[in-house]
């Protein structure tokens, strides 16, 4: 084919791809900045206001003692643990919605979160087990529910159908043994595991900050290696198969990262429902991506954590709710979102 | 803690093999079978009625329950138990089974979709947010009250769930409904745990509701949720034809002549009625309006006129039995009926998932 | 372009318990436009599945380049051989050059960087089934016939010397059809491509086939040129119906028209009409027989 005015072909397929990640990372840069000011915002509130000038500055080692203290050692490992569950939390539903082809398919639905927090609550009420004990618990849990699932769901291959229908009744059931352990025990320490059970960040500290920063780190290579593969399988596995794509191999390898992401999340601050529901799409609709938008995802759950713990710390006055509710409320407007546009969308029904 | 959302299926299985057309016997051979099966079913159901009031944490032998029905002396302890606590108890269980069966079997037909479970119209999650809200704010706690507070909480939510799955073009498509429901769900649950995590009490009280249980409901509950399930046995057992209709898409029942928006109205009201009405007897209970639609439809074949009664029959099999259970399991106390019907739910769903055909209603 | 050879040993291919092909052997013929042809569910599919190593053989082996394809890589199979399925899917939104793009993933090492040979690879690939002008569109927008050879060009992005086609035509209109066929026929000319597709117009089969193979309850029926294959009787056995072959007046393959139980409608019998003349004259003029001689 001849020289367009705008090149070669092969330079255009380029630019083409140019423009489409110049969309992307424009997009990811404003979401970022949107996140550093909630973040910045939030470690500005709270019982002695700090103007957010001060804030920036003490995050740039420029600030004086006082002020020092209170962002650093009391408000920055909890904004930072909301940030990085949101984070996980985002990558870990994109994942699972990539790989069930599904808008609605999320850890939380799947049953992961729901076995995390059967475990947990067995850990609070039965053993009576606090802190790092039942985040422990909590992780077990969680891989113990996804390898059943996994297990469940294989009779040759494991179909992405399949997987979502047992992980509903995993999640059921796990469900329904919470509800029993919640019976069993002493009104006051079922509350407790109910405050677990809601998802909250009150009480973190640095240890979670550690613990979420090291499995983020370990992960994130592997998730990286294995994005492409993601994009392969979107298309559908007998395409998957005909690129060479090791279909049950990868399948299996980004389900153990989406669980270990979501067992991480769970078990630093609890079961926060529908970030990992909400951020994805939300991603996927900004970047006009149709591939799984990892990055746009992360930032976005970290923006949803970051929103709704400030919403839930400051929007009430003293009373300070967990951040688990607030994302359910914050959830709901955008699942009606989602309604209005299924019409155009005419995805099943 | 919110109830997981079912989740609307819009891939179906990767297409395989062709399906071998089993022998088609005789409609007459076939129609005569399944009426043996109902009786064969109505009869174990009958069986395991005088199980549930023979047994308990005091047993209590067949020839006295007997006697407590037909010649009732109030002096004889024995008799007492039967005719206020146990017969109560089986006929709420007889109702609320029969309900769920069902109400199950309806939404799955009216969605198409082999995971709906009557909780999907936000059932369950506006009868809980109405309960919590009547201990929190009124300090109610008897269970008759919560009934009335759990109908309406569940008309309510289903109102919404309904309203909000028709807005735009196509109306209440399964698709969106699931999703109105998931949203609802999610949204209710948050405002029910923000108010149980703010009052140890209202917690207290609601912890032993929300697992759904046959306990302590005697015949005043019975009596209340009566009529609204009796009614609602009634309309759903003539919905057969049309959810036959409903079955083979929206197009083919228009050009059959269905009216698909009114018959999906139709059908949710009746939804209402009896899932509504059961969660308020005996709190949220779960998979016996998943499961035991699949069960009737593996014996009965796609035909919702038989799909319908077996449901119905089938169902309070499932839960007097799983009551029964629960009464011998756990002696002295009990196991209430809300956990065994999940623990033996989940796991025959799941050997249901696992075979190739659960996709196809 | 490095020629590769397909081949397929004793066979015997099936889901679950059924087992569709039993005991068939097959050798693709290289450089040419093998069609596979048969009644539905008699296993054309199947065949081209376990072609394509997506189904494993119960027995008999699927052998490329004499090697048995399980003992491959998937990876180099990939580069050796293109697919692409029947009904194949797309995530919502995606653009052709991006789809396209994705081809490339067998020839892309680990740390993925898009080179120079990717972007010309896509470039020739969206230049031949000529989409190069809709690059940017995403193809939920675009005509069935337009998807159809993104969806080609994809496969082509992967530079294989083997390309098979599961039913490529069966959901287009007419022109798309032929748009579709003669660009298969393009690939082969231009680059020696082996190409094997199934389709269900044994028309289009006998005119764009080098090679056909009949298939009926999983065995072959009948294998060779077109005029060797579709016959009446082989017709009347692998799809139980009776036809008449006539040359084609376009290209002079085999034309299969079916006798079936109604011929005429609207009785043409009366010449008197300017339109009942001019189809008379045409069949005078090719040799063709009228219903009235059959």
């Amino acid at each position: 084919m001849a020289t367009t005015t705008a090149g070669t072909p092969a330079q255009l397929i380029a630019r083409s791809r140019a423009v489409r990640q110049a969309r992307s990372v424009l997009v990811i840069t404003i979401v970022g900045i949107a996140l550093f000011a909630t973040f910045c915002v939030s470690l500005s509130l709270g019982d002695y206001k700090i103007p957010v000038i001060d804030v920036v500055k003490t995050l740039f080692g420029q600030g004086d003692k006082a002020t020092e203290f209170i962002v650093n050692q009391l408000r920055l490992p909890r904004a930072l643990t909301g940030i990085l569950v949101g984070a996980a939390l985002g990558l870990s539903g994109a994942i699972f919605q990539s790989i069930a082809r599904n808008p609605l398919a999320s850890p939380d639905i799947i049953g992961v979160t729901y076995g995390a927090s059967a475990f947990a609550v067995f850990a609070i009420v039965t053993l009576g087990l606090t802190g790092a004990a039942v985040s422990g618990l909590a992780i077990a849990g969680a891989l113990i529910t996804a390898f059943s699932m996994y297990i469940l769901a294989w009779r040759r291959g494991v179909s992405s159908y399949r997987l979502i229908l047992v992980g509903i009744g995993i999640g059921a059931i796990a469900m329904s043994v919470t509800s029993y352990l919640l019976t069993k025990a002493r009104v006051e320490i079922a509350q407790q595991a109910l405050v677990w059970l809601t998802g909250s960040l009150n009480g973190v500290d640095w240890s979670e900050v550690r613990a979420l920063t090291i499995a983020l780190v370990l992960l994130t290579p592997l998730m990286v290696l294995l994005v492409h593969r993601l994009r392969i399988l979107q298309l559908g596995d007998e395409t998957a198969y005909g690129l060479g794509l090791r279909v049950e191999r990868s399948r299996l390898g980004l389900i153990v990262i989406a669980v270990l992401l979501a067992a991480v999340a769970t078990a630093a601050a609890g079961p926060i429902g529908f970030v990992a529901f909400v951020a994805p799409p939300i991603a996927r609709w900004v970047t006009r991506s149709p591939g799984p938008a990892m990055i746009a995802s992360a930032l976005i759950g970290a923006l949803v954590v970051a929103l709704s713990d400030l919403l839930a710390q400051h929007a009430l006055g003293d009373t300070q709710l967990p951040v688990g509710v607030v994302t359910g409320v914050v959830g709901a407007p955008y699942l009606m979102f989602l309604l209005a546009r299924a019409n155009r969308v005419g995805s099943g029904g | 803690m919110p109830p997981p959302p079912a989740l609307p299926t819009t891939a179906a299985p990767p297409p395989d093999s062709a399906t071998v057309d089993a022998p088609r016997r005789r409609p007459r051979t076939r129609r005569a079978t399944l009426v043996a099966g109902l009786i064969v079913s109505v009869a174990v159901l009958l069986l395991i009625c005088l199980l549930s009031i023979a047994v308990g944490s005091k047993q209590i032998p067949l020839s006295t329950v007997i006697d407590a029905l037909r010649h009732y002396n109030d002096a004889n302890t024995d008799h007492v138990i039967v005719r206020s606590l146990r017969v109560p108890r089986t006929v709420i269980g007889l109702l609320v089974g029969a309900a769920l069966g069902l109400s199950g079997a309806l939404m799955q037909g009216v969605t198409r979709n082999p995971l709906a479970d009557p909780g999907i119209l936000g059932v369950n999650g506006g009868a809980a947010l109405f309960v919590v809200g009547g201990i929190y704010w009124f300090g109610l706690t008897s269970l008759t009250a919560y009934v009335w507070l759990a109908f309406a909480g569940a008309a309510a939510a289903s109102v919404a769930v309904y309203a909000l799955g028709s807005l735009g073009r196509e109306g209440a498509t399964p698709v969106k409904l699931a999703l109105a429901g998931a949203a609802m769900t999610a949204m209710f649950g948050s405002l029910t745990t923000a108010l149980l995590i703010g009052d140890v009490d209202t917690f207290d009280q609601f912890r032993f509701w929300s697992v759904g249980s046959l306990a302590g409901r005697g015949s005043d509950i019975a009596g209340q949720v009566a009529p609204f399930i009796l009614i609602g046995i009634v309309l759903a057992l003539v919905s057969g034809r049309l959810l036959n209709a409903l079955s083979l898409g929206d197009d083919v029942a228009r050009s059959l002549g269905q009216r698909v928006g009114l018959a999906r109205l139709f059908t949710a009201v009746t939804v209402v009625l009896l899932c509504g009405a059961a969660t308020a007897a005996a709190g949220p209970i779960g998979f016996v309006g998943l499961t035991i639609p699949h069960v009737a439809r593996l014996i009965t074949g796609p035909d919702y006129r038989w799909i319908l009664p077996y449901s119905m029959v089938l169902a309070p099999i499932l839960l007097l039995g799983s009551d029964v259970l629960g009464r011998i399991v756990a002696q002295p106390g009990e196991l209430q009926v809300g956990i065994v019907t999940a623990v033996l739910g989940a796991p025959f769903f799941i050997a249901l998932v696992r075979r190739r055909k659960l996709a196809d209603l | 372009m490095t020629e590769h050879s397909l081949a397929a040993e004793n066979l015997a291919v099936g889901y679950d318990q059924r087992e569709i092909i039993h005991d068939l052997s097959v050798r693709i013929p290289v450089g040419k436009i093998t069609v596979i042809v048969g009644a539905n569910a008699c296993g054309k599919s199947t065949l081209l599945k376990a072609l394509a190593r997506l189904l494993k053989p119960s027995r008999g082996t699927v052998l490329l380049d004499g090697k048995s394809i399980q003992q491959i890589p998937t990876r180099e199979v990939a580069t050796k051989l293109g697919l692409l399925p029947q009904s194949p899917t797309a995530p919502e939104g995606i653009t052709v050059a991006d789809l396209v793009g994705r081809g490339r993933y067998p020839r892309q090492g680990w740390i993925r960087q898009w080179t120079k040979a990717d972007d010309e690879a896509i470039a020739d690939a969206m230049t031949s089934t000529d989409v190069l002008e809709i690059a940017d569109r995403p193809i939920d927008e675009l005509s069935g016939g337009q998807r159809q050879r993104v969806w080609i060009a994809m496969a082509l992005a992967q530079e294989t010397n083997i390309l098979l086609l599961d039913e490529p035509t069966t959901f287009l209109d007419l022109t798309h059809q032929f748009e579709v066929l003669d660009l298969l026929v393009d690939l082969n000319k231009r680059d020696d491509r082996t190409i094997v597709l199934v389709l269900h117009d044994l028309n289009q089969a006998c005119r764009f086939g080098d090679h056909l193979i009949a298939l009926k309850d999983g065995a072959i029926v009948a294998e060779g040129n077109p005029s060797e294959v579709i016959t009446e009787q082989v017709v009347e056995d692998v799809f139980g119906l009776a036809v008449k072959i006539i040359p084609d007046p376009v290209a002079g393959s085999p034309m299969v028209v079916p006798v079936g139980r109604h011929t005429t409608r609207n009785g043409q019998a009366s010449p008197d009409n300017p339109a009942a003349k001019a189809l008379a004259a045409s069949a005078a003029a090719n040799g063709i027989c009228r219903p009235a001689d059959r």
